[in-house]
């Protein structure tokens, strides 16, 4: 077993790249992930790697796209104003089908917003991201230990199913420092990147990747075929983790950061009596919708925390087909409710 | 035409250029560099969006369709991941002088081992002849109906005269496919920045005086005429930079 490192989030989240082959950073500077980049900096020129720091989001993604696109793993990082200006690249990755990671540690907004934590990005990370019709897998890390297995995760999520992988954090575990195993993530086998622009060497026809099509009916018949293999990430990828939900009366469902808090205000609850569980899910999309339903045949009721004014919620209600109240904790802005304010939340729903 | 055989580089597929359209000349001479420096095998190029957005399907390399004015930076993703490769972009001039002007400049900034193919025909071609920053003082597209009002709209950019203000570009050219002569030039100058790049000297940007019969409104022979007469004052031909082998300006 690999001895454990003090590390902060972003750094985890940095190494966790490196390791997973990725060679290829750009990035342009924002707060809260700007470890990361510094990360990358000082290790690419030592692993034959590179790091650039592009002129802008806009012009990160688009280089990720072209790293992505001669076949190499790349990433990009940002913080909310900077993720939204990646849009219409994450839109391009899904047109073009290719793999790519890209990370969001969340900052408060709308516009400038401000730099403390917030998860307000849940629906531009989980409803697409960009224009058209298309998903990416939405990984929410709970800790530093998860920024790092769930970095690695998202490089073979994408080269297997030919997406973008958003790991979906915020400034807390950005910041924040744990202890982390270093271990390798399980080997997936993955397909081969026949369809990379590498050169045709004479050796082949042209490779072309694109996203324009006229017909609208070969339109039409890919978006299909991506969405059957959406349906596939959805049936083999969905993950969460529950928590003292066995005889739960009332379940929280809380992701991210706020996932921790939850569980104090759980712990707190069941001291009083209160019989309280957890949902965590572990993807944001696709999103844990059986386990949730499996739930809502038990308890009377969830909380929805976010650190938003309430995203998730919409597909919480959803999940349990509004048979269930779903009561909402939100704080906004970079707040972050205490596990008091969460408890509030669990003794009205039990009330 | 100077060149008369098909060159390899270029697939067998009909063009969907307009009759009288410069970008099939342009396509036929960035095939022939390809050729004559045997470079087909290891090149990936970039179209943008535009008229050239079909470029994918016209080349016998690997191609990528990039965003509007995201090509630079699309053609450095593929560099930096793959420096043994080729890479160009083939651009128009609302793609590359106003939506990507940043990708544009910070990729000639950087030096970016790469080449870029650049035709200004001032006017966005694609979109039915909308005004384009290269558009001249007083020409008439359908966002400038009563000719483009320069105390309003500002004076159109010189690309090549721009990026020549920057220590790193190792080539720029401005050459014209009006004419037989300057044909050939602008081959010589295609070839010399595809090579610039092989020999690994850095940013090279050839801008091609290019015509858009269709959305200028005229015919394809008063095209010609109108790059010699209006296109081509405002916008000098010549070398702008030249690091390359016995290059005069280093
Ligand atoms: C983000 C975005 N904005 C606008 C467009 C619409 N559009 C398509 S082509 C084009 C202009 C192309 O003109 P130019 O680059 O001069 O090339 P040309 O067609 O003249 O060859 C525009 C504005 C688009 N496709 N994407
Ligand atoms: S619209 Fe203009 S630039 Fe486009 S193909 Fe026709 S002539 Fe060429």
């Amino acid at each position: 077993m690999a001895e454990k490192v003090l590390m902060k989030g972003n750094e985890a989240v940095a190494e966790a790249a490196i390791q997973a082959g990725c060679l290829h950073y750009f990035g342009y500077p924002i707060t809260p992930q700007t470890e990361i980049a510094a990360y990358m900096a000082k290790r690419m020129p030592k692993i034959n790697g590179s790091f650039l720091q592009a002129e802008s989001e806009i012009a990160a993604i688009n280089m990720v796209l072209g790293a992505a696109a001669a076949g190499r793993r790349a990433m990009t990082s940002s913080s909310s104003p900077g993720v939204a200006l990646k849009s219409e690249g994450l839109s391009y990755l899904a047109g073009c089908d290719l793999p790519a990671v890209v990370v969001n540690i969340q900052r408060g907004g709308p516009g400038l917003g401000g730099i403390q934590p917030s998860q307000a990005d849940y629906f531009h990370a989980t409803k697409g991201g960009g224009h058209g019709d298309f998903h990416m897998i939405v990984l929410a890390p709970s800790g530093v230990q998860e920024m790092f297995d769930l970095t690695g995760l998202a490089f073979d999520l994408a080269d297997q199913y030919r997406v973008t992988s958003m790991l979906l954090s915020d400034g807390i575990l950005g910041q924040m420092m744990e202890p982390v195993d270093l271990a390798a993530p399980p080997p997936r086998e993955l397909p081969p990147k026949s369809w990379a622009l590498t050169g045709t060497k004479g050796q082949r026809k042209p490779n072309i990747v694109n996203s324009l099509y006229m017909n609208p009916e070969d339109l039409e018949r890919l978006v299909m075929e991506r969405y059957e293999r959406y349906a596939q990430i959805a049936a083999a990828e969905t993950r969460w983790e529950e928590f003292l939900t066995e005889d739960a009366d009332v379940v929280v469902v809380a992701y991210g950061a706020l996932a921790r808090v939850a569980k104090n205000a759980i712990a707190a609850a069941r001291a009083q009596g209160i019989r309280a569980g957890l949902l965590r899910p572990i993807t944001l999309w696709p999103f844990p919708k059986a386990a949730l339903q499996a739930l809502a045949g038990r308890a009377k009721a969830f909380v929805a925390a976010e650190l938003s004014m309430g995203q998730m919620v919409e597909d919480i209600e959803l999940a349990v087909r509004c048979a269930r109240p779903v009561l909402r904790c939100n704080r906004t802005g970079g707040m972050v409710p205490t596990p008091e304010e969460v408890l509030q939340k669990l003794e009205e729903a039990t009330a | 035409m100077t060149v008369f055989q098909k060159p390899r580089a270029l697939a067998d597929v009909p063009m969907h250029y307009c009759p009288g359209c410069t970008h099939g000349i342009v396509h036929r001479l960035v095939a022939q560099a390809l050729d004559d420096l045997d470079l087909v095998g290891r090149t990936v190029g970039v179209a943008p969006v535009g008229c050239a957005v079909f470029a994918y399907n016209y080349f016998n390399c690997d191609m990528i369709q990039a965003a509007h004015g995201r090509a630079p930076a699309v053609a450095t993703g593929l560099k930096r991941a793959n420096p043994d490769s080729v890479v160009f972009t083939y651009q128009g001039d609302g793609d590359l002088a106003a939506i990507g002007t940043a990708e544009t400049v910070q990729s000639a900034a950087r030096g970016e081992n790469i080449t870029i193919i650049f035709i200004n025909n001032a006017i966005y071609g694609m979109t039915g002849g909308q005004m384009a920053p290269t558009t001249l003082p007083g020409q008439v597209t359908q966002t400038s109906p009563y000719g483009r009002d320069v105390t309003r709209t500002g004076m159109p950019i010189r690309i090549c005269e721009m990026l020549a203000t920057l220590e790193s570009p190792a080539y720029l050219e401005r050459v014209s496919v009006d004419s037989i002569k300057n044909i050939r030039q602008a081959q010589k100058a295609i070839a010399k920045a595809f090579r610039c790049q092989a020999e690994g000297r850095g940013f090279s940007l050839v801008e091609v005086i290019s015509s858009c019969p269709t959305n200028w409104g005229v015919s394809p022979a008063e095209a010609l005429d109108w790059m010699r007469e209006k296109m081509i004052p405002y916008y000098p031909l010549g070398v702008y930079r030249d690091k390359t082998e016995g290059g005069e300006q280093a």
